[in-house]
Parts: C-alpha cells; structure tokens; sequence
C-alpha cells in the first residue's frame, strides 16, 4: 500500500517533468502584464510579481528539481556502490585508505561545503549543481555498504566462487552486487531526497543557476518579492508543496522495499500462499 | 601415491580479542598440532573428531584457505603454497572444496546453470555456449539430478537441500579436480537423503579416481563410507586406520568411547565406565597427551610426555601410550 500511494505520487511528478513542458509549451519565465494575481481560471496558481505564470513555473520545475535529484543520486550511488563495495570485499590497506576517505567526507560539514563548491563553479547548470550534491553525498551510502558488503563476503556462496576461481571484480558485481541490491535502491532514492532538498536549499541561496526555473529558484524570487509579507501565498505554497510531496513519495518507496527485503518490518499480513 | 597430503600440519591462531599474556602478546589457539594424512586416488578418507577438535582447521590447510603456521601440503609428491593469485587459481582446479551447508553455498540470485557454467567457463572447459550447455547437462546427470533441462534452469531456493547439495558437488566437479574436501557434506541435510548423497560422493571417488576427504563427526557414517578412518582429539591426531578394523577393534580409549556414543538399539544398558567432561581449552590445552584428564586407562606418564606413533600393522597406528606399552610387553 505505502509502496502504492509513494509510486503513484512518483509517477505523477516524473509525469509532469516529462510529459508537462512538452504539452504546454510555453516559456515558464515571460513575463505579462498580470503580476501578483491569485489563481484564476487563466492562471490557475496565479501569478508572480513580474506576471509569470506559477503553473507553468512548477511544470518546468519539475525537470529540473527530479533531475538534478536523479543524476546526482546516480553519480553518488556509483560512487558509493565503488568505495563500498571494494573496499569491504578487498579489505586490509585498500580498505583502509577508502574507509579514511568515507570518514572524511562523512565528517564534513556538507551545507556550507555545498555552498563554498557552487559559489566557485566556473557555469552554474544544473548539472554542476547535480555534480556537487553527488560529491559531498556519496559516503553515508558507501559506508553502509561497507558494512553489508562485510557481512556477505564472508558467506559461503562468495567462498565457493572464490573457491571455483573467481577473480575478485567479478564476485564483487556478480555475487555480492545483487544481494546488497534492496539496499542500494533505499540509499539511491535517499539521495534523491536529500538531493532534491540540497538543490532547492542552493537555489534558494541565489547559488544555483536562477535563469532556469527549478523550484528553489522559485522560493528564490518568492522571497525576493517578499511574498510572504504582502500574502501571496500562491507564490511560495506550491513549490514547497512540490518539494514535500517529492520527498514522502520517495520516503513511501523506501518503507515499501524495506518491507519486501525485510518481511519482519511488515505490519499486515499479506493473503499470500506461504511458502516452504 | 597419494594425491593430495599434510605432513605434519599445525595451525595456531592469534586470538583477536581476550586478555593478553606477557608482553603483550595474546596467548595463541593451538587448533592442530603436527597432523599428517595423505589421501589417495579413488579413495575416500574420513577425518572423524568432535566439534572443535580442528577438524575442519585441517580441511582448510589442505584447501589452502590459509597458511599453516608449520608443516607442509603436498599435492602429487609436491609442496605448494598457493594462497593468492594465479597459483590458488590452479591449486583450486586441482582441489575443490564441497561446503556443509547447501542453503549458504549457492548464491540465491542465480540459476543452477550460472553456479556450474562458471567454473566450466573459467578453467576453459567449455568454449562455446553449445559447450557450455552441454558439459552443464552432463554434469546435473552424474550428479542423478534429471531431467536435467528442468533443473537447469532452476532457482537455488525451488530445490531442495539434497538437491542443492548435487549442485554444490557438480559445482566443485566442473573444475574437474583430482581431489575433493568434503566438511560435514551431509550435516545438514535431512536425515532420509544423506544416505543418497554419501552414495553419490563414493561412486563420484571410485569412478572419476578422485581422492576424496570426508570430514563428519559422525563415526558410523565414516564407517560406511570410507576406506580410512583418522580420528581427531583437540588438535590432534588420535588413531587411523582401515575402516572396518578400527571401529571393530578401537585401540585408542578416545575411539574406544567414540564408538560407544553412538546409539546402538541393542543395547540396554548404558555403557559402562562412563566418563564426563569437556573437550579441553585449545588456548591452554593440557600437557603431555591432550586426552589423559577425560582418559579411562590414563597412566602417570600420560600428563608429561606427548605420546608418539606406535605402528600397530595393516596400516593402522595410534597415539598412546597404552597401545604402546601393551606392544613392548
């Protein structure tokens, strides 16, 4: 159920990032003469200061929130799944040395390192921006992993490859890979939260690209113009809204393939045939 | 000749953690201490002691899992260290190993013709696709798991523990080994099936002339099985033998109550001179023969001085002093 109503939600964004600027077709950032307007039947979420249509802005928002969240969740789950896994499964020196660069990059403080990084980015696109959330991002991940990866090197089915003849690459992604699977998919779509917040929390700051529309840049421009003070609540609800919903959506996911890979976890019994 | 041998094993671990001894240095686990056993061509050897008596240590040498602290392994007349690289690469195409438990051996995210094509694949068995189909289906028939198109094609978990065990063994057979080490291959399998799978593992040895270690803890089934029997006391070696002599005639006091504590339906009464206690500590293990403190017939000599081989003919030896004094009387 919780794995429903979370994908659903999902669908419905990447939807909307795919399928809404195709539809529409307009440019989220023309201005018009209706500035500051509340939703209307022609601008169903109204309007900003300089007359932009708040719809339309969300729309194309969208593509670049989910995608700056999905590529740089990408880049930081390779990372991780690298320094994870190949250090839990060669172990001694080269565990070591990638265990001291996890530690590193768990302990900095990654806010303000976001901040220093993007302020000194030579272009400010969404990429470098998905760039930088994914390089102050991956070591939480990768130390979890470490540590299953620990565990199930020591079975006796990675034994037994390595006893057939395996090389050490190969048992790696081949045999360790796909039992640690459920827990790479909750780390991704972790990051793709904590990503998602990152690059709204820089739009925000003014340290993002703020000629593309993304949903921080929105909240950017909101409190530029004061929105709060002079009550134009359309202006700031749905793009925070957006942010929230994007995040229980993906947080519902993740409870949901806790469950599947942890039967323990499930609260309800499913009517399902058990199983010998 | 043998095929595959230990001459003089030792293996002492240094403990990780616990109280540490003079200078700092953590008292080691003496697990096996000055083991020899040889295994031959198309026969199967039993290794037979109580759980923790360095059974599975001695397994493990063989096997090069890691080194031995003094000793040597021989395969085919030849000393060889191979731990890592290329030359465990090719230990293990001459060695292979059979696991305990089948539910932990095979990798539940792949189908029975992934764990038996790659070993095919990796030694060069099989070059093609045609190849590889073909060396898989031959190998699931000699392991009796037909039809082999069903089983090939099949999950770990859609199969039974008897017959992951199979495909454990035709695993380690894809290699085309000239030894196999097989640690307790039946303790986990039900009870009504261990029997087929020991039937497997002789007719595998006599057929293919490979040399065979059985490890168990269980005498009666090492009796049934194997040619040799060496037993096992606390990181020693305790009396070998043919099979059928010594669990007929036991020279050792520790083979002696061994036998005695299987169950037998015809007899009635509990055995006589019975004697509790613990195998003893490997950390301390105590002086002179490691059996005296639990030992029936122990005599003063027993607690100083390691007692040494007294060959008793056909074949068989054993260490104690007992067996020895009654020789030279």
């Amino acid at each position: 159920m919780k794995i429903k109503i979370g994908a659903g939600i999902l669908v419905f964004f990447a939807l909307m990032a795919v399928l809404g600027p195709l539809l529409i077709g307009a440019d989220p950032a023309a201005t018009s003469e209706d500035g500051l307007q509340g939703p209307s039947a022609e601008h169903w979420l109204g309007t900003t200061q300089t007359g932009q249509d708040i719809l339309l802005q969300i729309v194309y928002g969208a593509r670049v929130s989910l995608g700056v969240g999905v590529l740089s969740a990408l880049i930081a789950t390779v990372l991780a799944v690298a320094v994870g896994l190949v250090g839990g499964y060669v172990g001694g020196a080269v565990d070591e040395a990638l265990s001291v660069l996890t530690n590193i990059f768990l302990v900095l403080p990654a806010l303000p390192l976001i901040i220093v990084l993007a302020g000194y980015l030579p272009q400010r696109g969404a990429a470098s921006v998905a760039v930088v959330i994914a390089v102050t991002g991956w070591a939480w991940g990768a130390r979890v992993l470490r540590a299953q990866t620990l565990s199930v090197r020591r079975r006796d089915y990675v034994q037994a490859a390595r006893a057939s003849g395996e090389g050490p690459l190969r048992i790696v992604f081949y045999e360790i890979l796909p039992v640690l699977l459920p827990v790479i998919a909750t780390s991704f779509l972790a990051t793709v939260v904590a990503a998602i917040l990152a690059e709204a929390g820089l739009s925000f700051l003014g340290l993002a690209d703020l000629s593309t529309v993304s949903w921080g840049s929105m909240l950017y421009f909101a409190q530029n113009g004061q929105a709060l003070l002079i009550g134009a609540w359309w202006w700031f609800i749905p793009p925070g809204l957006c942010i929230a919903l994007i995040g229980t959506g993906l947080a519902l996911v993740n409870f949901g393939i806790d469950e599947i890979a942890n039967p323990r976890l499930r609260t309800i019994k499913a009517p399902r045939k058990a199983r010998t | 000749m043998s095929i595959l041998e230990g001459r003089n094993l030792t293996k002492h671990f240094t403990a990780a953690r616990g109280p540490r001894g003079r200078f700092g240095k953590r008292p080691p686990v003496r697990a096996v201490e000055d083991v020899s056993i040889a295994l031959r061509a198309g026969s199967v050897t039993a290794l037979v002691g109580e759980s923790g008596c360095g059974k599975s240590t001695v397994a493990r040498l063989l096997a090069q899992v890691y080194p031995v602290t003094s000793g040597e392994v021989l395969l085919r007349g030849e000393p060889v260290r191979a731990h890592r690289g290329a030359a465990f690469k090719e230990y293990r195409r001459q060695v292979q190993l059979i696991f305990q438990d089948p539910f932990a051996s095979l990798n539940p995210f792949h189908r029975v013709r992934y764990h038996l094509a790659r070993p095919l694949r990796l030694h060069g068995h099989a070059r093609s696709d045609a190849e590889e189909r073909e060396q898989v289906a031959e190998l699931l028939e000699r392991v009796s798991l037909t039809p082999v198109e069903q089983f090939m094609d099949k999950m770990p978990h859609e199969l039974s523990g008897g017959q992951r065990q199979r495909v454990a063994i035709a695993r380690a057979l894809a290699v085309r080994p000239i030894a196999l080490i097989a640690d307790e291959p039946v303790s986990m399998l039900d009870v009504s099936i261990r029997l087929g799978v020991l039937r497997l593992l002789e007719g595998l040895a006599r057929e293919n002339g490979l040399a065979l270690l059985y490890i168990t803890h269980d005498i009666a089934s090492a009796r049934y099985f194997a040619e040799d029997i060496t037993v096992m006391y606390a990181g020693r070696l305790i009396e070998s033998g043919p099979s059928e002599e010594l669990t007929q005639s036991p020279r050792h006091p520790y083979t002696r109550l061994l036998l005695e504590s299987a169950p037998d339906p015809d007899r009635v009464a509990p055995p006589a001179g019975e004697r509790h206690g613990e195998p003893p500590s490997l950390i301390d293990p105590p002086g002179g023969c490691r059996f005296h403190p639990r030992c029936p017939v122990a005599l003063p000599v027993c607690s100083t001085e390691v007692p040494g081989r007294t060959e008793l003919g056909e074949g068989r030896w054993t260490h104690c002093w007992q067996a020895g004094a009654a020789l030279s009387r």
